[in-house]
């Protein structure tokens, strides 16, 4: 019990200073603005009373700590700033279209595994013969076809050419369809080469031949004792390629006109809405952060070996 | 496979970056007479909505990939190389500082970091070689700190160490060489990576302005054309794709010759 306090402990304090690391390169952002954001974000026609405003709204006219000092503050107060186009809390933004970026994710994840499994063990199972190399073509392709071609090939067959599924937007029934298929494809290629190697590894295991030897089905032996044992750095992996989906939702919403916070990032990128870039990517960011937090955790609670570590 | 055939499309590609400026093309030759072409008789793949000639435009599309690329990879690979090795050899607060840095970066997830930075920064192929090399180092400090953690205390380091051997000359002499190999791998396989993230850039209207060309604002340019014109989203989406594979099937091949353990698969 004493190695898994020390463990959290050390663990949540170099989550603590990722966190903080990632709120002030995100504060940074605003200074890397070539010239000055004020000017950039109304023009040069603007008036000097507006320019005024605007710096002072934005806090831009107090000096360098005392901003970062506010920033922390209202970070903690989930105070994420106003947008500079509607005047409204960037918070209530983020918290309108965080639904559908979850849904989004969540249904691609669902895509992935359910391509990846079955693809990984039969690659791994069957290692070397014609499946290996099909699922290793697929890995190979899904790789190399990025979201942004991914998607408009799908638009192209399913919505304009067979008519199935809307072209874009989030109210038509079946609009999520291609999205998590665009997205949940690209993670089930890389997925599935990880599950085969993962499994690769276990079935070479001392156990496993044990478990053949006292006359197990091949059944028993994959599904009972491979993949048992290769599901926990299967969830690892998963949790790592969370960061590749998050990523690759931002284009993927954009491909589609998914209202999510991805597709809010790169309309605020357009309007140069500086406030709801900084706290739609300090959001995705942290939230990738918890998960991988949580994922070790997780692992940790349920493997001793990983918490107590090779030394104690 | 064999490795001819990767090979010769990277080789094309290359030639095609090159050497387009002196080519014989007309990539913002607007014609209304061809608008949205098909593939054929009046430009072997067609034109665009402005009645450009796709040809014309992938192999200036080639140019700017082809550059970000090689300059992305350069860079990130030598300042993630250099902050690696050192981290790695100095220890101590050094190292302490360099591992919670490539933490931070690490933590902002895929593509996102380099679009928030290509979005502030303006777009424009400079901005998105910052914007990717800023992302793409941390990789490469990684790698090379782990290398050199497990080397430095082989026996012919201290040997060196024992003949009085600077530590610039120990580093460069004796431990990057040994430390390479995973490096070079990383690195081919960082520019299929940089490929397609500067095309994602690009897609998102962040990279190239117009009338300058890439495959990836082809490819956004495209889609609004996609019912009457799908070639104009197929050939620099095919373009992409049989580079992004090829250097990925070379990347393969590179890390079986040099014996270089996959992390996964």
């Amino acid at each position: 019990m004493r190695g898994m306090f020390r463990f959290l402990f050390s663990r949540l304090i170099s989550t603590l200073i990722v966190v903080l690391g990632v709120s002030t390169l995100v504060f940074s952002l605003i200074h890397l603005v070539p010239g000055d954001p004020v000017e950039v974000m109304l023009g040069e026609s603007a008036q000097a009373a507006d320019r005024d405003a605007l710096r002072a709204a934005l806090g831009l006219d107090k000096a360098l700590h005392v901003q970062y000092a506010q920033y922390l503050k209202g970070l903690a107060h989930l105070d994420l700033g106003q947008s500079m186009h509607s005047r409204r809390p960037v918070a209530e933004l983020l918290a309108e279209r965080i639904p559908a970026t979850v849904a989004l994710s969540l249904a691609a994840l669902a895509i992935a595994l359910l391509i990846a499994l079955p693809l990984g063990v039969v690659a791994a199972v069957r290692r070397d013969t014609i499946w290996d190399f099909s699922a290793s073509g697929f890995a190979l392709l899904g790789v190399s076809i990025p979201n942004f071609w991914m998607g408009p090939l799908l638009i192209l067959g399913f919505s304009l050419g067979l008519g199935w599924f809307p072209v874009s937007g989030r109210d038509a029934p079946g609009s999520l369809v291609l999205p998590a298929l665009t997205l949940g494809t690209s993670m089930a290629a890389i997925l599935s080469r990880m599950i085969r190697s993962t499994l690769l590894d276990v079935l070479g295991e001392d156990f496993i031949r044990t478990a053949r030897a006292k006359g197990l089905s091949r059944f028993q032996v994959v599904v009972g004792h491979g993949l048992r044992n290769a599901l926990l750095p299967v969830i690892t992996l998963v949790g790592l390629q969370l960061g590749t989906l998050l990523g690759g939702a931002v284009i993927t919403e954009t491909v589609f006109s998914w209202p999510g916070v991805g597709l809010l990032t790169i309309e605020a990128i357009q309007g140069r809405d500086y406030p709801i870039v900084q706290a739609s990517v300090l959001l995705i960011s942290l939230t990738y952060v918890l998960v991988n937090t949580m994922t070790d955790l997780i692992y940790a609670w349920v493997d001793p070996r990983v918490r107590l570590g090779p030394d104690s | 496979m064999k490795v001819w055939l990767p090979a010769g499309v990277l080789l094309l590609w290359a030639l095609l970056a090159l050497f387009g400026p002196w080519l014989p093309l007309s990539p913002d030759q607007i014609d209304l007479q061809r608008i949205l072409a098909a593939p054929g008789d009046t430009a072997w793949l067609g034109a665009d909505d402005l009645g450009r000639p796709v040809w014309d435009r992938l192999v200036i599309g080639a140019r700017t990939s082809f550059l970000v690329a090689v300059w992305v990879v350069i860079l990130s690979a030598g300042i993630g190389a250099f902050l690696g090795t050192l981290a790695a050899y100095l220890g101590g607060w050094w190292d302490l500082l360099t591992v919670r840095v490539i933490d931070i970066f690490l933590a902002f997830p895929g593509i996102l970091l380099a679009i928030a930075l290509a979005g502030i920064l303006g777009p424009g192929v400079d901005n998105v070689i910052v914007a990717l090399s800023v992302v793409g180092w941390v990789g490469y400090a990684r790698l090379a700190r782990a290398q050199v953690l497990s080397l430095k205390h082989r026996d012919h380091v201290q040997a060196a160490v024992a003949l009085g051997a600077g530590r610039g000359r120990i580093v460069v002499r004796h431990l990057l060489p040994l430390a390479a190999a995973p490096l070079i791998v990383e690195a081919t396989f960082g520019i299929a990576g940089t490929v397609i993230s500067e095309a994602g850039l690009s897609f998102l209207g962040l990279g190239v302005q117009p009338p300058a060309a890439s495959w990836g604002s082809m490819i956004r340019d495209g889609t609004r054309y996609m019912l009457v014109a799908p070639h104009l989203v197929l050939a620099p989406g095919i373009a992409l794709m049989l580079v992004v594979l090829s250097v990925n099937l070379l990347g393969d091949r590179l890390r079986d010759r040099l014996d270089v353990r996959a992390e996964h698969g």
